[in-house]
């Protein structure tokens, strides 16, 4: 068996327990809430309207938005329940649409007759009309259970756990077969809920309530597999939560850190792919322990800074600026950068802006886009970003063409030569595996991008957490950019897992410490 | 004994149901409410079991005033029977039976007593039929289960609307004379809304002729037959009358029934 598809199975009892943990437990309360607002609007056309389309909007917003903003509504919560509430929301539709269609559904000659019978309303719906819409209602209730099952795949980016974490982990570091490893246990998993809750409607159907049982012992049974993890652990010791963004680099650092605190002795729960502005809401609400980010991403993002800085004072101004507004304590440097910087083929460059390797500079490039038909591609996330405009409005860029890319596909297609130009990562190991160069930033616009090591305020408190985290920022930092970049081509081009690669990147700095404390 | 004293029934929308009908129906009697469709016969039936409630009027069953009672245990005390049975789908000939017992929390094997006595009494052996569904019984057996329903907690009072009107002419028959048999043997005061001409004459004690939410006339068949008393009434009865008479010279052997 191949390393990436042990490492997948280390984490299926988490990662599969997570997700059903989830998918039962929201289809639950979703149930428990839709079919008696079903019931109460029935009986009220314009109200049942009015319900519906609300129910209707939700179901329009975006799954990976609404899960993201369960975060700063919920107060800054992360994990379970941001996750739990919004699939809860996701299962609404289904089920109150069907409930209504089912009970309207029911034969008003019916109706007249258990009234006439003798029937109080109660009584009535007990008996009569829920009985003949329960097909109706279980159909969407299986309508909503693949709905959710699927949506729970999504619940990576704001710290919840489940299958997506094979799928979007998979996904950030080039291990295809993790991405379908998650995808097919997802729909396996979506096929076997549905088959449960479809013996309901046999049972229904068929008057015969062994299937019913069936079908609930089914449930049961998954519900416990989803609680054994979080049970045991609520008997364990309580975790720290190291996060880490949604790529390669921080993958590996999440494992370098797991491993760290794991050593001197405290239980480590991880958090990965975890996007960055819940990161920090996490990291202020002290939900989250300890997490890597770097100076000039938080210089341009919390902090709002327009004009770039001397890299000292900007590490400077960011440690203070952590300690005053979010208690966060800023631990050190890990030694390398992740800057952004604009990567080029260098054939291209050389058409473009000469052989001179000189004059290789973000100025050179801007007058060559103002009158040559020039592209660029980034991250999704890039062209929204303040460093885009400044960059755009100081050297006057003027790109014919601007792609958002997936980070792992652009840096094959500037390669290739499908783009000319794309917004890359310093540490990024294909920079030098695909032999591109860098263009200089000549103005000073871009900020440094020092990694850094932050710890929440309540972690910093834990006797002996700083200390165990400390030889990873000690004398400036452990792991120099050539280091991070190599680790990152580890992963990303050669395909070894982040957990192996960050093995061996803490094997090599205690090795490296050894030999100082030596000297 | 029941008894409608100027009742009236105007809809929201301005619309006048029934319209001032006062009719009597002695205890043991079978009063067939007879007209053609949307002459509010139905409306007058549901109000006195107060499926609709009358705008204004007294209604009294058994000497007592039904809108000062609740509806629910009215009902219940009340036999109704609707047009194709409208038994529930989702329950056995048995449960659909138990529905108004187990309402009132009878003991099991009372329950299971009664089914078998119901079902004995409208022909339908109970080993037989009682776990089959509405959808395993013929149109004909529908009905008699609807019969045993509405009959169930033992009602001195029984209501049907359209009870025969799905049902095939043979059927129709057998289940009609079954039913006249079954109501006297119990001695029960019945409404029976029909709109089927020879149906009424042959069902009822008494017939209440109702058109555009009024009612023209009541009297016994033979009455109406003799004097109808109003065009309306006796243009409705002439045919029945026509049908029987041409029968009758069928029957003598002249084929286009014409006169002797």
């Amino acid at each position: 068996m191949s390393e990436q598809l042990i490492e997948c199975f280390r984490d299926l009892p988490d990662y599969l327990g997570g997700h059903i943990l989830l998918s039962v437990s929201a289809l639950v309360v979703g149930l428990a809430f839709s079919v008696p607002l079903g019931i109460a609007v029935s009986r009220r056309p314009k109200l049942a309207e009015w319900t519906q389309g609300i129910a209707s909007v939700i179901q329009t917003v975006p799954s990976l938005a609404l899960l993201v903003l369960m975060v700063p509504l919920l107060g800054g919560q992360t994990g379970f329940w941001p996750a739990f509430v919004a699939l809860i929301l996701y299962s609404i539709l289904p089920i109150l649409a069907n409930t209504v269609v089912g009970l309207r559904g029911v034969d008003p000659i019916l109706i007249e007759a258990g009234r006439g019978l003798g029937m109080s309303d109660h009584e009535l719906l007990r008996k009569v009309q829920l009985p003949l819409a329960a097909p109706v209602i279980i159909a969407g209730v299986r309508t909503a259970t693949v709905l959710v099952v699927g949506t729970a795949t999504l619940v990576t980016p704001v710290g919840g756990t489940s299958l997506g974490n094979y799928i979007f982990g998979g996904l950030e570091t080039s291990d295809y077969l993790a991405t379908v490893f998650g995808c097919i246990l997802a729909a396996v998993l979506a096929i076997v809920m549905d088959q449960l809750v479809r013996l309901f409607e046999l049972a229904a159907q068929r008057r015969d309530r062994r299937l019913a049982w069936m079908g609930a012992i089914g449930l049961l049974i998954l519900l416990a597999a989803g609680l054994y993890g979080p049970i045991r652990k609520l008997f364990g010791p309580s975790p720290e939560y190291v996060a880490g963004a949604p790529f390669t680099e921080q993958h590996i650092l999440s494992e370098v850190m797991k491993e760290q605190l794991r050593r001197a002795g405290f239980t480590v729960n991880q958090q990965k792919g975890m996007a960055e502005g819940v990161q920090f809401l996490a990291l202020r609400s002290n939900q989250i322990d300890c997490c890597i980010n770097y100076t000039g991403n938080i210089w341009t993002v919390l902090m709002k800074e327009k004009q770039s800085a001397e890299r000292s004072i900007l590490r400077e101004r960011v440690r203070r600026f952590l300690r005053e507004s979010y208690g966060t304590i800023y631990l050190g440097e890990l030694g390398f950068e992740n800057a952004y910087a604009l990567a080029m083929n260098p054939k291209r460059a050389e058409e473009l802006l000469g052989p001179n390797r000189s004059q290789w500079t973000v100025s050179a490039l801007a007058e060559q886009t103002r009158c040559l038909s020039v592209s660029i591609s980034g991250d999704l996330q890039f062209f929204r970003r303040p460093e885009w405009r400044q960059l755009r409005d100081r050297y006057e860029l003027r790109f014919r063409e601007k792609k958002e890319a997936d980070p792992t596909l652009m840096y094959g297609a500037v390669r290739d030569g499908q783009v000319d130009v794309i917004v890359a990562y310093t540490s990024d190991g294909r920079i030098e595996k695909y032999g591109l160069i860098l263009l200089q930033d000549d103005l000073g616009v871009l900020p440094s991008y020092d990694a850094i090591l932050l710890v929440s305020a309540t972690a910093a408190a834990k006797p002996g957490f700083l200390d165990a985290l400390e030889p990873l920022v000690a004398n400036g930092g452990s792991i120099n950019d050539a280091a991070m970049q190599q680790a990152n081509r580890q992963v990303d081009v050669e395909g070894k897992s982040p957990r192996s690669v960050g093995l061996q990147l803490l094997e090599a700095i205690s090795v490296r410490q050894k030999e100082q404390n030596r000297e | 004994m029941i008894v409608l004293k100027q009742v009236s029934k105007t809809y929201d929308t301005g619309q006048v149901a029934v319209c001032n009908v006062s009719l009597e129906v002695p205890a043991g009697q079978l009063l067939v409410l007879l007209g053609g469709s949307g002459c509010g016969k139905t409306t007058t039936l549901k109000m006195i079991n107060r499926l609709v409630e009358p705008t204004s009027g007294r209604i009294e069953v058994d000497g007592r005033d039904v809108l000062s009672m609740d509806p629910v245990q009215l009902r219940r005390s009340i036999g109704y029977v609707l047009q194709g049975s409208a038994l529930f789908p989702h329950l056995s000939v048995a449960e659909n039976i138990a529905v108004v017992p187990r309402l009132l929390n009878w003991p099991a094997e009372r329950i299971d007593k009664r089914i078998e006595e119901l079902l004995r009494l409208v022909h339908l052996p109970a080993e037989e039929f009682s776990s089959r569904l509405p959808r395993q019984l013929s149109g004909g057996q529908q009905q008699r289960v609807g019969f045993a329903r509405a009959l169930a907690v033992g009602p001195k009072v029984m209501l049907l609307d359209e009870p025969f009107g799905a049902l095939d002419p043979l059927t129709r028959d057998e289940l009609r004379n079954e039913f006249l048999q079954i109501r006297r043997q119990l001695g029960l005061t019945a409404v029976m809304v029909t709109h089927d001409m020879t149906e009424a004459l042959l069902s009822a004690d008494r017939i209440a002729v109702m058109n555009a939410g009024k009612l023209l006339r009541v009297g016994t068949p033979h009455e109406l037959l003799h004097n109808p008393g109003d065009d309306f009434v006796a243009a409705l009865l002439s045919t029945p009358k026509r049908q029987a008479d041409q029968l009758e010279a069928l029957v003598a052997g002249r084929p286009n029934g014409g006169p002797p």
